[in-house]
């Protein structure tokens, strides 16, 4: 038995209970009208998630390709400039030769020049440390007839007129060579060119089969999807909203699998570029930093991957589109 | 409404499915279409529900000559003909509920605006208790029921029921029955696609049937 204190003291307690049930079935009501309409394109089949995966793939392969292309025709573009921004004077030793004084006339004319930035002599200690792998340590330069270089530092923006300097030497030096690297550099801006053009080849075939990849991965998820089209079509949706709904469907769905794909290569990039920093002055980072230069792909590279994530959601919103359309116009004959 | 004057039509190449077909669908009539199966039964109904261009001779559906029916004026046209289909063509990642509100969410409609309309033409199909359950999960009946529903959501003017007792039991069939000739009493137009002959001799109805490809009626 209560007693009616007791009765009194639950009186309250028992009220504020049912206040609270009723809340929450006020709110449990609420809730189910609030209910959000189920899509009305069916979530992801079997299909839908390999198509997903496909386009992830795909765009992974791609980014890396465009990133790969990036990379080479940055580290090209980067020795051509390197090597064109020095040109060197060579000065062969001949009877009677003062070379001291040849070296200091050469840089003087070098020098003059507009577009020279500096002109250095190579001093012995340097020469003998240039012929150390082949004539060994403790060589004694004036003991051979070894020819000097001055070194000079050109504006890559402004090249000098290397004709008129080579004639104004050939007078102040008879035995000095002037050597504006235009033989290597003309070599490797060829070997650029052609390995940027093959790497571009490349890239347009990956796009390409990139592109014919998820145009099928897409129909391929569309093939079971017919039966909805067809539902919708007798209901009295009108095409564009029937496209519409798809269209909005797959473009989510292209998106999420190639952000997952460009987010991998960019991981990929990204941590070859914290590798190769890492190891800067070891034998295997100067190696591959001769190679591929830091390996980042730098902003370029990044919109490119970022380009190329759009391009693929967006055909597989257009090839859904197509699609929906194709099949309207299949049942309407 | 719909009338067919001297319709044929075949299917590319072939041979003639329906030929010179011609007969007159008046507002709140209520007719069998029947025949032995390969007929032409859906193909007709095909052509009333505007899925097919008639190869020969003239229809009009409301006042509208089919040819002249362009594709962006064929929606509008559709939502006031009604379609049961023989196998339902439910979709099977909604609810009962969305499924017979279709019609009006493909159209942009707000669903607090038909919400109240779709609850009570459920409970009048007697779905109102399976209102939030999947098709997979019910049965032959009340998919057939859902289907009904669905076809009347937008109050057409004609209904189109292709077997609509094809996958039901004769009590069930009966039922079904009922609830068209309601239907009709309430104003829509009904055909009744069907090879049931005890069906057909519950309600003294006109009865059009297809042979060979022509049609005979039986007022």
């Amino acid at each position: 038995m209560t007693s009616p204190k007791a009765s009194r003291l639950l009186l309250p307690a028992a009220r504020l209970k049912e206040t609270v049930s009723a809340g929450i079935r006020q709110q449990a009501a609420r809730t189910l009208e609030r209910r959000r309409l189920t899509p009305i394109v069916p979530p992801d089949s079997i299909a839908g998630r390999a198509m997903v995966l496909v386009i992830a793939i795909m765009t992974f392969l791609s980014c890396l390709t465009l990133g790969a292309v990036t990379l080479v025709r940055d580290t090209a573009a980067a020795w051509q400039t390197e090597i064109a921004r020095e040109a060197t004077i060579q000065i062969k030793p001949a009877e009677g030769l003062d070379m001291e004084g040849a070296l200091g006339r050469a840089r003087a004319v070098a020098a003059s020049y507009r577009g020279v930035r500096g002109a250095t002599i190579v001093d012995r200690a340097a020469t003998a440390r240039l012929l150390e792998p082949w004539l060994g340590p403790g060589l004694d330069i004036d003991e051979l007839p070894v020819p000097r270089l001055v070194i000079v530092t050109i504006d890559p923006v402004e090249r000098p007129d290397f004709a008129a300097m080579r004639a104004e030497l050939a007078e102040a030096v008879p035995s000095a060579v002037l050597d504006d690297h235009r033989g290597w550099v003309d070599r490797l801006v060829a070997m650029a060119r052609t390995t940027v053009t093959i790497g571009m080849a490349v890239l347009g075939l990956m796009l390409s089969a990139t592109a014919l990849t998820v145009i099928f991965a897409t129909r391929g998820a569309m093939a079971g999807n017919g039966h909805v089209i067809e539902v919708l079509h007798f209901v009295g949706a009108e095409a564009r909203f029937i496209a519409r709904e798809f269209r909005r469907h797959f473009l989510i769905a292209g998106t999420r699998g190639a952000a997952a794909g460009g987010a991998a290569a960019v991981i990929v990039f990204v941590v070859f570029s914290w590798w190769s920093s890492r190891n800067v002055a070891t034998p295997e980072g100067d190696q591959t930093a001769a190679l591929f230069g830091n390996f980042s792909i730098g902003l370029s590279g990044y919109l490119g991957v970022a380009l190329v994530v759009l391009l693929i959601a967006g055909l597989t919103a257009a090839t859904s589109h197509f699609t929906v359309m194709a099949h309207l116009k299949r049942i309407e004959t | 409404m719909i009338r067919f004057e001297n319709v044929g039509l075949r299917y590319g190449m072939g041979p003639e499915v329906l030929r010179d077909v011609s007969f007159v669908l008046p507002e709140r009539s209520f007719q069998f279409l029947s025949g032995p199966s390969g007929t032409g039964k859906t193909t007709l109904l095909r052509l009333l529900f505007l899925s097919l261009k008639p190869t020969r001779g003239l229809i009009t559906i409301f006042g509208k000559d089919r040819s002249r029916i362009t594709r962006e004026e064929l929606p509008h046209i559709r939502r006031r003909i009604g379609v049961v289909f023989q196998d339902f063509r439910l979709l099977d990642h909604m609810t009962t509920y969305e499924n017979v509100a279709l019609p009006l969410r493909v159209r942009g409609r707000e669903e607090a605006s038909y919400r109240a309309d779709v609850v009570e033409l459920l409970k009048w199909v007697g779905l109102g208790e399976r209102m939030h359950v999947l098709p997979p999960v019910l049965s032959g009946g009340e998919k057939q029921r859902a289907a009904i529903a669905r076809a009347l959501i937008e109050q057409p003017r004609i209904l189109l029921a292709d077997e609509p007792t094809g996958n039901v039991d004769p009590q069930l069939a009966r039922r079904l029955l009922r609830l068209l000739i309601e239907l009709n009493r309430m104003g829509t137009a009904v055909v009744v696609a069907t090879h049931d002959i005890g069906l057909m001799d519950q309600v003294d109805a006109r009865r059009m049937v297809l042979s060979g490809g022509r049609l005979e009626i039986y007022d």
